[in-house]
């Protein structure tokens, strides 16, 4: 592994990723990705008391599916990394305990997922690690209760928010593998920005900046340009967060075109209430791990880029009146060779 | 200048939308972001707040007229009281029944500003945080969001309180 | 007849004047719903203290007691009330006890229906 430019870390083996495994609840399953999802859950209470013990099924589900899925044996996995939402990462933490696998945990909000592949990469690159699973998600109800009101209290949304989104995606990392899978060449650490957004219900417009400055970092010490990739996928700016995206963009000089898309804006259609799109650590990772994952296997997309983007804020900052920083990492993926 | 830009401002408002931005984006990033927002529908919004509005309050009057019809003798402050409960009862069922917050999505202040707003962020709270168990949950989280509410409620109700009492001594 | 539909009539107009007017700060301010409660509150306990909310109770009946306006001016008008009956203990709970009947509701109710459901999940 070797530094390139500022922040850009280019891996010298290839990480393949092997497997990816998404599980999504029936609102996502009805939106514009529906058939891509490996399994939808007809009920996302998963029969359990608290919206937060429900979570943690989802949780413990995915990773079970996805060990089936690879035909892989708890003792063969090297590492598994993961992050949530939740307060003091109980999701993660509480569900590794169900696994014989070394765990670490991972905070950085709805970046959670590249976070988690990206020290799940770099363990494979040193040689330490021959299997990982790296998984993020978040859940809507549980979400809701901590970051705003009790589901039952009616208020009315502002037109800029979004919707967390129900779901978990996991994704086995191996360094072993062949030419015809998808691979992580290179990851690029974001660094925190924070331009004064104070609304917690405007976090695509906060974490826009935190995603530009991520992309200028990579397009700069790569020196590529956004029309050498198929797909930029950002990771839950919502249809605002992407416009601002693509303005600030234009402004640094690397225009995004049509290349350029937003999973939390894609995952949803139109019709389905949720506003500027869906929002959370499960955005990009169930979208990373369906529809990407799929056309990346497919070699429909041969450069892939994904920068799933977080805001670090907590109620109590917030209630502080504190603005919101957020933070963005980039993972560049090469699709398998046909 | 500031005149100009009082004027800018109120177009925008009618237009519902960005007139133009200029300069830098991340040097005034608040600014422009509050600019590129979307902006609610007002006509909508208003009118559904008015007709939903006025209709609880219309319910609470007729609550009110039904219960006079029954009991003429009964005093006009009580019938008001029992009108209130009506609605906070009423309330109270809707949001157990998952039903509240649907009609508070197209009302918006129309529901929250009745005594139905009180009665839902009362009910809303016992039912999601009775999941904390009796006493720090429901006992401690009821007024999570009413308890400002009532707070400073009962302290203007001490001020008018003591400041009447301070000149009627005089 | 006509007079009991004009009385609906001032309800409807004053108690959906009262929410437009919140939706209007809704709209225009970051002003959250919990704070434009406390704002409106206050603005009715000062009314109802210089006296001023009643005339606006005894033309619109429920259009004025009902919103959070009412609530407030319950609150001073009790204070008040309790201040002329009482003395000094009186202007300490006369508030309270004006509106007590609708708070215990509100409580004892939520306890119990508590009880008996869970919230559900959203989908939109």
């Amino acid at each position: 592994m070797k530094k390139i430019g500022k922040s850009t870390f280019e891996f010298e083996k290839d990480i393949f990723v092997k497997g990816a495994f998404s599980l999504v609840s029936s609102k996502e399953a009805e939106g514009v990705l529906g058939k891509y999802f490996s399994e939808v859950l007809e009920d996302d209470t998963l029969g359990e008391k608290t919206f937060e013990k429900a979570e943690r099924a989802m949780h413990t589900l995915a990773i079970k599916k996805i060990l089936k899925q690879q035909e892989l044996l708890e003792s063969e996995v090297d590492l598994l990394v993961s992050g949530d939402l939740m307060n003091q990462l109980v999701t993660s933490n509480f569900s590794a305990r169900e696994f014989d696998i070394p765990f670490l945990g991972v905070y950085s909000a709805c970046s959670s997922f590249t976070e988690s592949l990206l020290i799940a990469g770099t363990f494979i690159s040193a040689g330490a690690a021959k299997n990982t699973i790296s998984i993020a998600g978040s859940h809507f109800s549980s979400a809701e209760r901590q970051y705003r009101n009790p589901l039952e209290f009616g208020n009315q949304r502002q037109t800029y928010s979004q919707w967390t989104v129900t779901g978990m995606g996991a994704t086995h990392l191996s360094l072993i593998g062949s030419n015809e899978m998808p691979r992580i060449k290179k990851v690029t650490v974001g660094k925190v920005t924070d331009y004064g957004i104070k609304d917690i219900a405007n976090m695509g417009a906060a974490m826009a900046t935190a995603a530009s400055r991520t992309l200028l970092d990579y397009f700069q010490d790569t020196k590529t340009l956004p029309t050498d990739y198929d797909l930029i996928a950002t990771g839950d700016l919502g249809k605002l967060g992407s416009d601002i995206l693509k303005d600030l963009m234009i402004e640094e000089g690397f225009p995004l075109g049509q290349n350029y898309t937003d999973c939390g804006h894609m995952i949803y259609s139109s019709l389905q209430n949720s506003f500027q799109g869906g929002s959370g650590a499960g955005a990009s990772a169930v979208v990373f791990n369906s529809y990407i994952y799929e056309k990346l296997k497919k070699g429909e997309f041969k450069k892939v880029l994904l920068v799933a983007t977080g805001a670090l804020m907590s109620v109590t900052t917030n209630q502080q009146g504190d603005t919101i920083p957020c933070v963005a990492h980039l993972v560049m993926f090469e699709g398998g060779k046909c | 200048m500031c005149f100009v830009k009082i004027l800018i401002k109120i177009c925008e408002i009618f237009i519902g939308g960005q007139l133009f931005f200029m300069g830098k984006i991340l040097d005034n990033y608040v600014e422009y972001v509050e600019s590129k927002s979307p902006k609610t529908g007002w006509f909508n919004s208003l009118l559904h707040a008015f007709l939903i509005g006025g209709a609880i309050c219309s319910l609470g009057q007729m609550v009110g007229d039904i219960i006079k019809a029954f009991n003429p003798m009964m005093d006009i402050q009580m019938v008001g009281t029992w009108s209130s409960i009506f609605i906070i009862a009423l309330t109270i069922v809707l949001t157990a029944l998952g039903v509240f917050d649907r009609i508070a999505k197209v009302g918006g202040a129309g529901t929250f500003v009745p005594i139905s707003g009180f009665a839902n962020s009362i009910a809303s709270c016992a039912i999601e945080y009775k999941k904390e168990g009796l006493v720090f949950g429901v006992g401690s989280k009821m007024f999570f969001v009413a308890g400002p509410v009532l707070v400073n409620g009962v302290a203007y109700s001490l001020i008018v309180g003591i400041v009447y009492f301070i000149i009627s001594l005089f | 007849m006509l007079e009991g539909l004009l009385m609906y009539a001032k309800v409807l107009l004053v108690g959906g004047l009262i929410c437009v007017i919140a939706q209007v700060i809704v709209i225009t301010t970051k002003i959250t719903p919990a704070r434009i409660l406390v704002i409106f509150l206050m603005i009715g306990a000062v009314l109802g203290g210089f006296g001023i909310y009643n005339y606006l109770v005894e033309w619109a009946g429920a259009g004025a007691t009902v919103p959070i306006t009412g609530f407030g001016n319950s609150l001073a008008r009790g204070a008040i009330a309790g201040a002329k009956t009482d003395g000094f203990f009186g202007a300490l709970g006369g508030g309270l006890a004006a509106t007590s009947a609708g708070i215990a509701v509100s409580i004892g109710f939520s306890y119990l229906v508590s009880f008996f459901t869970t919230s559900k999940t959203k989908k939109d």
